[in-house]
């Protein structure tokens, strides 16, 4: 069966398959402050990484530094098999395979919903306008509000909008997909269609980093979770390991705070 | 019971019906005679309101038009020679085309410039002392906007050509009225009245917007020359009055250019207007720039949009659309600001009031002459003000 997504499915197991995105000894500071704190992380094709953290842990600006919102001083990124540099070439290249998700959405407020998704494909990849907008019918169709496609962002509700810019991030066809606290600006009604459509791209294998504060989803969809506090990742394993048999107190912390 | 009840409704009836009858009655007593102090102010109101019409009608009534109907090619057109008059009438057929097919392609506000444009034609006109010609010519051009708007309507695959046109219509109106050897030439020196108003105004707002949007744009550069560059570009204009850089035009410009190269003093203020109003709207376009939060760059980005694609699909549409009001406001003191060319000896729409004012004939005629170069001043900004709220009522759809 054709994935949903239009992802490339992986039957290998994850541990035989190649890693994406691979990141050594990552340093960040914002001036004095040393905001990651070598970072290592590598994530395998179609896994899904869930990483939580106290806010201000640093989470959201590692996977922003990973396509490039964020500059990093120290270390090095490889994703796809690009070396991220200050190469502009390369920040382009590493940007078209990997779609993003914001806490705020970002819609373009002066654009329709299929020119809000169809732009990046028409002008980046350089598809035909025709073309374009029929992935982006289909994709609409795929994340559930097909007869949205000619209202303008503002007209839509929060959920709507979330689900559209998932589906904006997906019409590049990209290989990973950046979560960054999908669902925290929503109401509360509105978080699980967009956990749902996240489920469904999970499942379809594509390769997934999220931030999240949503535990019920890290444990049911994540293959491996990350903690970070104070700018470093404190402990990873399976959602098993994480939530019922936690190593390190600044987890056991975390987790009784949230649970 | 029911008697009571049918008793009851109809008394409701006579006081709902006197109420609407009694209401604006009752409106002026609510609001203006309230208290004795309202009933005061609403007085002193009357009578100073009632004297400045009762005065202001009673000069339009008494006044003495004719040198206005006497001048009044003086003051449209200037001293242009009457036998090249037909080339001002070709550029303003012309116009009326391009309205015409606009207002038919595009509708929305570019049926309120034609429309706006048609009525001013009508005025005229209308006009008591206007010559049969001119009256002629004016109905014709209204009889021709009509015409193009159904061609516009008809014929979508105009809108191309149209937009051609539109961009070469000013090089097109200076090369006619100017001649450049292919025509008999008329010296832009002798151009004058309120087409020199409107030549030097539209040349300076049309040309200026791209360079205030560059200007904006640079001044916002990581580069940081050209980011200097633009901020001391911007600051040096804010910081001296017009009439400075219209002297240092007239008197710089041909000291850089030397002794060998003419430029007209048409041209000179032209450049003067054009690069002091540039630097006022980049700084409009910058507060744009400035006002779009940080996600849409980011949003933009993450698309893998390189920085032109950026700019002109997500970040420049929304905020020139944010600073419509700042830069039509721009454009209308632009426009007002014209007059000043009259100091460097140019006989604009004003500077021909001034002209017409100190000649014997015409003693004592300053109040006629002045009104109606304001007036005319005041349906030209008004019709831009009115345009450009239309403008963002269209380009407001979804936005929010």
């Amino acid at each position: 069966m054709e994935s949903v997504f239009a992802v490339e499915k992986l039957t290998t197991p994850l541990e035989e398959r190649e890693d994406i995105v691979t990141v050594k000894g990552l340093n960040k500071w914002f001036g004095d402050l040393h905001v990651l704190k070598n970072v290592n992380l590598s994530v395998k094709q179609g896994e899904v990484v869930v990483v939580l953290g106290p806010s201000g842990s640093g989470k959201s600006t590692f996977i922003r530094t990973l396509n490039a919102l964020e500059e990093f001083q120290d270390g090095k990124i490889i994703v796809d098999g690009i070396n991220l540099t200050n190469d502009l070439r390369n920040i382009e290249e590493i940007r078209k395979e990997t779609g993003m998700v914001f806490q705020s959405f970002n819609l373009f407020p002066h654009m329709t919903i299929l020119k809000n998704i169809s732009l990046a494909p028409i002008w980046v990849r350089k598809w035909k306008k025709q073309k374009a907008e029929q992935i982006a019918l289909e994709l609409l169709e795929r994340v559930g509000i097909p007869e949205q496609a000619n209202k303008y962002p503002g007209q839509l509700s929060g959920g709507q909008q979330q689900r559209v810019a998932i589906a904006r991030a997906l019409a590049m066809r990209p290989k990973i997909m950046l979560f960054d606290e999908p669902t925290s600006a929503l109401d509360p009604e509105m978080v699980k269609e967009v956990l749902d459509v996240m489920k469904r791209l999970a499942e379809s294998g594509m390769t997934m980093l999220v931030v999240t504060h949503e535990m019920g989803f890290a444990r049911q969809v994540a293959d491996r979770i990350v903690l970070f506090d104070h700018g470093e990742i404190i402990e990873s394993g399976s959602p098993e390991q994480i939530f019922d048999n936690p190593q390190h107190e600044r987890t056991k912390l975390f987790l009784a705070q949230i649970l | 019971m029911e008697e009571m009840k049918l008793e009851a409704n109809k008394e409701l009836n006579i006081l709902k019906r006197s109420s609407s009858q009694i209401g604006s009655l009752q409106w002026l007593k609510k609001n203006l005679f309230s208290s004795w102090s309202n009933v005061l102010l609403t007085i002193i109101s009357a009578v100073v309101t009632g004297y400045i019409l009762f005065n202001t009608f009673q000069f339009i009534f008494t006044a003495d038009w004719s040198v206005i109907a006497v001048n009044f090619r003086l003051l449209m057109i200037g001293q242009f020679p009457v036998a090249e008059i037909w080339r001002v009438w070709t550029i303003l057929g012309v116009l009326t085309v391009l309205l015409g097919l606009s207002w038919g392609l595009w509708k929305g506000s570019m049926a309120h410039v034609a429309v706006s444009i048609g009525a001013i034609m009508l005025i005229m006109v209308a006009m008591p002392f206007i010559q049969m010609s001119t009256r002629l010519i004016l109905g014709g051009n209204i009889v021709l906007l009509l015409l193009t708007f159904f061609i516009g309507t008809k014929l979508p695959k105009l809108k191309i050509p149209v937009i051609a046109v539109w961009l070469l219509y000013i090089p097109l109106t200076i090369f006619i009225l100017n001649g450049f050897g292919v025509l008999a030439p008329v010296s832009s020196n002798i151009w004058g009245g309120f087409l020199l108003t409107l030549l030097i105004a539209s040349v300076a707002i049309v040309i200026s917007f791209p360079i205030g949007l560059l200007l904006a744009l640079g001044r916002r550069s990581s580069l940081p020359v050209i980011k200097y560059f633009c901020v001391i570009y911007i600051e040096f204009i804010r910081g001296i009055p017009l009439i400075t850089v219209l002297f240092i035009g007239q008197l710089m410009i041909p000291l850089f250019l030397g002794s060998g190269v003419e430029i007209s003093n048409v041209l000179r203020a032209m450049i003067g207007m054009t690069l002091f109003s540039a630097a006022y709207l980049a700084e409009n376009i910058r507060g744009g720039l400035q006002s779009l939060p940080r996600g849409q760059y980011e949003a933009a980005q993450a698309l893998g949009l390189n920085k032109t694609y950026m700019m002109t699909f997500v970040i420049l549409p929304q905020a020139i659309r944010a600073v419509i009001p700042a830069c039509v406001g721009q454009f209308i003191s632009i426009f007002k600001d014209t007059s000043l060319v009259a100091i460097v000896s140019l006989t604009d729409l004003l500077g021909m009031g001034q002209k017409l004012v100190a000649n014997p004939e015409f003693l004592g005629k300053q109040m006629e002459v002045f009104v109606f170069v304001g007036f005319v001043y005041f349906i030209f900004c008004y019709l831009m003000s009115h345009v450009s709220r239309r403008l963002e009522v269209s380009l407001g759809a979804g936005h929010r």
